[in-house]
């Protein structure tokens, strides 16, 4: 034991206190990292989970062909989906509703779905100010997909040598 | 009236209400509270008579310090209402004993000696005059020696309530601070600066997880 | 003036007027106090933010600088919520508790030799006494809510309040020791003489400890074991919304002001100028002395930014066993060093 001279100097000059001083001294200074978030937004990957939409084809058929496979897989029972034979004998949705509430975007309807209909866009400001908006139905998704058909192809092309 | 009257009037009439309420009110931290509130009444009262040196310790002390601590211990204590009330006449006539026989022998000092034409104002000092210094020359010249007794009386009562609360229970566990500071990075830490890893080194009968199945 | 407002104000009895000629001169004080405490939280959120290479708030107003009014005004619409089962007229008593003493410690403010709102003679021992006093609104506050986490609070900072308050008392023993005097313009007069001659220098522990106790006394950063966010939610001030809320976060911001302008005051040298000479003598003493307080009260917000935290054990070892022994030992020293050693002009 006995008595440890350069720790007391160390306690009583105050040493880690001054170092920790320092540091934050220091940062005062740095440059700022903010991103004055309307304005400036970071980059956004291309597999950003967002907003879900139901694509179409180029000729304007819906792709989703009610197989519930992305119902099947959602982890959180977000999916509804019911299906009928439309006229021309090919099986559809009569109501396609994501609780985007209970929706935790892991993105499995997506890796699940066969025909690439239901996707996850890079939208996410978005808000509901009604409880009832939180169901969007098949003909909000569609919609959606159409308005953003662009984005949600450019993001696909760009993933696609990665899957 | 002048300005010093009302303030005399008025802060002694909360310190006897609030001096009243100590006793008669039930909850205790109340009460408690209601003698920090005598106390500070009192305090401003001595603060007209001139007496300021007096009046901020009473404050300090008493209200700073020692009715802290009070109500430190009023608050944790669970106390039963009904039970503290239940002795209430069966000690009433002692109690009224007590209070007559107080409340005579400040009457006797009132009427014998205490003249209210004598005491009534106090000599206006000048402007220099240290209140805190005429204090502070009385105790350490005339009074030295009832203020050093009085002092290491103290002493011994702080350390009489150390050595009676102070208990090393064998059981609990204490870290030594001391130790805590003393500790340094090379005497825990040690880096091994090694080479990555490549499928080649690892042997072959080596199972990788996930690829079991 | 004096003159003016007597013969303005004759027709009033002499009580009134003397009351109002008061009230003129503790407006006078409070509102500028007030404008600094507003802008001291908004600096408060400035800095902590440029030290995290953040740059704080900046949307309300030209660079963020109306948010301490949007933040005054939101706190002034919203409810003021009182629990049930609580004691309700201490509740809402407390957080005036706690304010009333940091405001009222501004009357033996000297803030130039000659502007000072009450003269008195033992000037340092009411700012003593006053800054014991605000513990009441904290442990009134804990007690009144009625609810665990914010009697917790209130308890460590009971403690708290009254280890540091020890060591506060000593530091400013050695202060009087020095300067032969409890009134606080006489002190920063014994200072007079440049940077050399103020008591920062000669009492140099005693002013590292003051300034220790002093953060601990106002339940800040890394003493804010009473809030304790991370334990017990917000400690004393759980169950306050409000304006009564905005009532204690005033006081605290007030308390830390005032430890700010009392350090500078008896180690810095209150409203003199660091070199007595031309270029420094032409700036107003009040000027010196808001400079100072400011650069003090900065140190309180670094200190928020950088130190973690202290266990609730660890406090009141440093209390106790560190700062308090410090302060009894460097007393001993200015007392032998004053009178039976030939520095002795050092320690005056």
């Amino acid at each position: 034991m006995g008595i440890d001279i350069r720790q007391l100097y160390k306690t009583f000059s105050l040493k880690e206190l001054r170092k920790g001083l320092g540091v934050t001294g220091r940062q005062l200074f740095k440059k700022k990292t903010t991103i004055m978030y309307p304005e400036e937004k970071t980059p956004k990957s291309p597999r950003f989970r967002g907003l879900h939409a139901l694509r179409r084809y180029p000729n304007g058929e819906e792709r989703c062909i009610a197989c519930k496979l992305c119902e099947a897989v959602c982890p959180a029972l977000a999916i509804t989906i019911d299906s009928e034979e439309r006229e021309d004998g090919t099986r559809r949705t009569t109501r396609y509703d994501i609780d985007l509430f209970k929706c935790i975007y892991c993105g499995f309807c997506e890796e699940a779905c066969p025909v690439d209909s239901i996707v996850l866009t890079d939208i996410h400001e978005f808000h509901m100010e009604e409880n009832s908006e939180r169901h969007i139905d098949k003909i909000r998704l569609l919609e959606l997909g159409d308005k953003h058909e662009a984005e949600i192809a450019a993001a696909r092309t760009q993933d696609s040598p990665y899957r | 009236m002048t300005f010093l009257q009302i303030a005399f009037y008025v802060f002694s009439a909360i310190l006897v209400v609030s001096a009243g309420m100590v006793v008669t009110i039930r909850n205790p931290v109340k009460s408690a509270l209601f003698l920090v509130l005598a106390f500070f009444s009192a305090s401003c009262v001595w603060i007209t008579l001139q007496a300021e040196f007096l009046a901020i310790v009473l404050v300090l002390v008493y209200v700073g310090a020692v009715m802290v601590l009070f109500l430190f211990v009023v608050m944790m204590l669970d106390i039963d209402l009904a039970k503290l009330r239940a002795g209430f006449t069966r000690y009433l006539p002692i109690g009224s004993v007590i209070a007559i026989l107080l409340v005579g022998e400040i009457a006797l000092v009132m009427l014998g000696s205490f003249n209210g034409a004598e005491y009534a104002n106090p000599a206006s000092h000048a402007a220099d005059y240290s209140n805190s210094k005429a204090l502070g020359l009385q105790i350490y010249t005339d009074y030295v020696y009832a203020f050093e007794i009085a002092a290491l009386i103290l002493l011994v009562a702080i350390i009489a309530a150390i050595a009676l609360t102070m208990r090393r229970r064998p059981n609990t566990k204490y870290n030594n601070p001391t130790e805590q500071v003393k500790v340094n990075r090379d005497d825990r830490l040690r880096i091994v600066k090694m080479k990555p890893e490549t499928p080649a080194d690892t042997p072959a009968d080596t199972v990788i997880r996930g690829k079991e199945s | 003036m004096h003159d003016f407002y007597l013969s303005m104000t004759g027709w009033l009895p002499e009580f009134l007027q003397t009351t109002i000629w008061i009230m003129l001169k503790i407006v006078l004080i409070m509102a500028p106090l007030m404008v600094c405490v507003a802008y001291f939280t908004f600096a408060e959120r400035k800095l902590i933010g440029y030290m995290q290479t953040r740059i704080g708030p900046n949307r309300v107003g030209p660079k963020g600088w109306l948010q301490p009014i949007a933040d005054a005004l939101k706190l002034l619409m919203k409810e003021i919520i009182i629990p049930t089962k609580s004691n309700k007229y201490l509740f809402l008593i407390a957080p005036i508790l706690s304010l009333a003493p940091a405001l009222a410690a501004w009357a033996v403010m000297p803030f130039t030799s000659d502007l000072v709102l009450a003269n008195i003679d033992a000037s340092l021992l009411y700012v003593l006494a006053l800054t014991s006093m605000g513990v009441y609104g904290v442990i009134v506050a804990g007690w009144a809510s009625n609810s665990k986490y914010a009697f917790l609070g209130a308890m460590r900072s009971a403690a708290q309040i009254v280890a540091y308050e020890i060591a506060m008392g000593f530091a400013l023993v050695g202060v009087l020791m020095a300067a032969g005097s409890l009134n606080l313009r006489e002190i920063v007069l014994h200072q007079s003489g440049g940077l050399w001659e103020w008591y920062w220098l000669p009492l140099f522990p005693l002013f590292i400890v003051y300034f220790i106790s002093g953060v601990a006394e106002t339940n800040r950063a890394p003493f804010d074991v009473a809030e304790g966010e991370s334990e017990i939610v917000a400690g004393f001030h759980v169950e306050y919304s409000g304006m009564a809320f905005a009532v204690f976060f005033l006081a605290e911001y007030a308390n830390m002001i005032l430890i700010a302008a009392l350090t500078v005051l008896m180690f810095l040298g209150g409203w003199l100028p660091p070199i007595e000479a031309a270029p420094f003598t032409w700036l107003p003493g009040v000027f010196w002395f808001f400079a100072k307080t400011c650069v003090v009260a900065f140190f309180f917000l670094w200190f928020r930014a950088t130190f973690p935290r202290y266990r609730y054990d660890q406090i009141m070892r440093l209390g106790w066993k560190v700062l308090i022994p410090v302060t009894l030992v460097w007393i001993v020293i200015i007392g032998l060093g004053k009178f039976y050693t030939p520095f002795g002009s050092f320690f005056s």
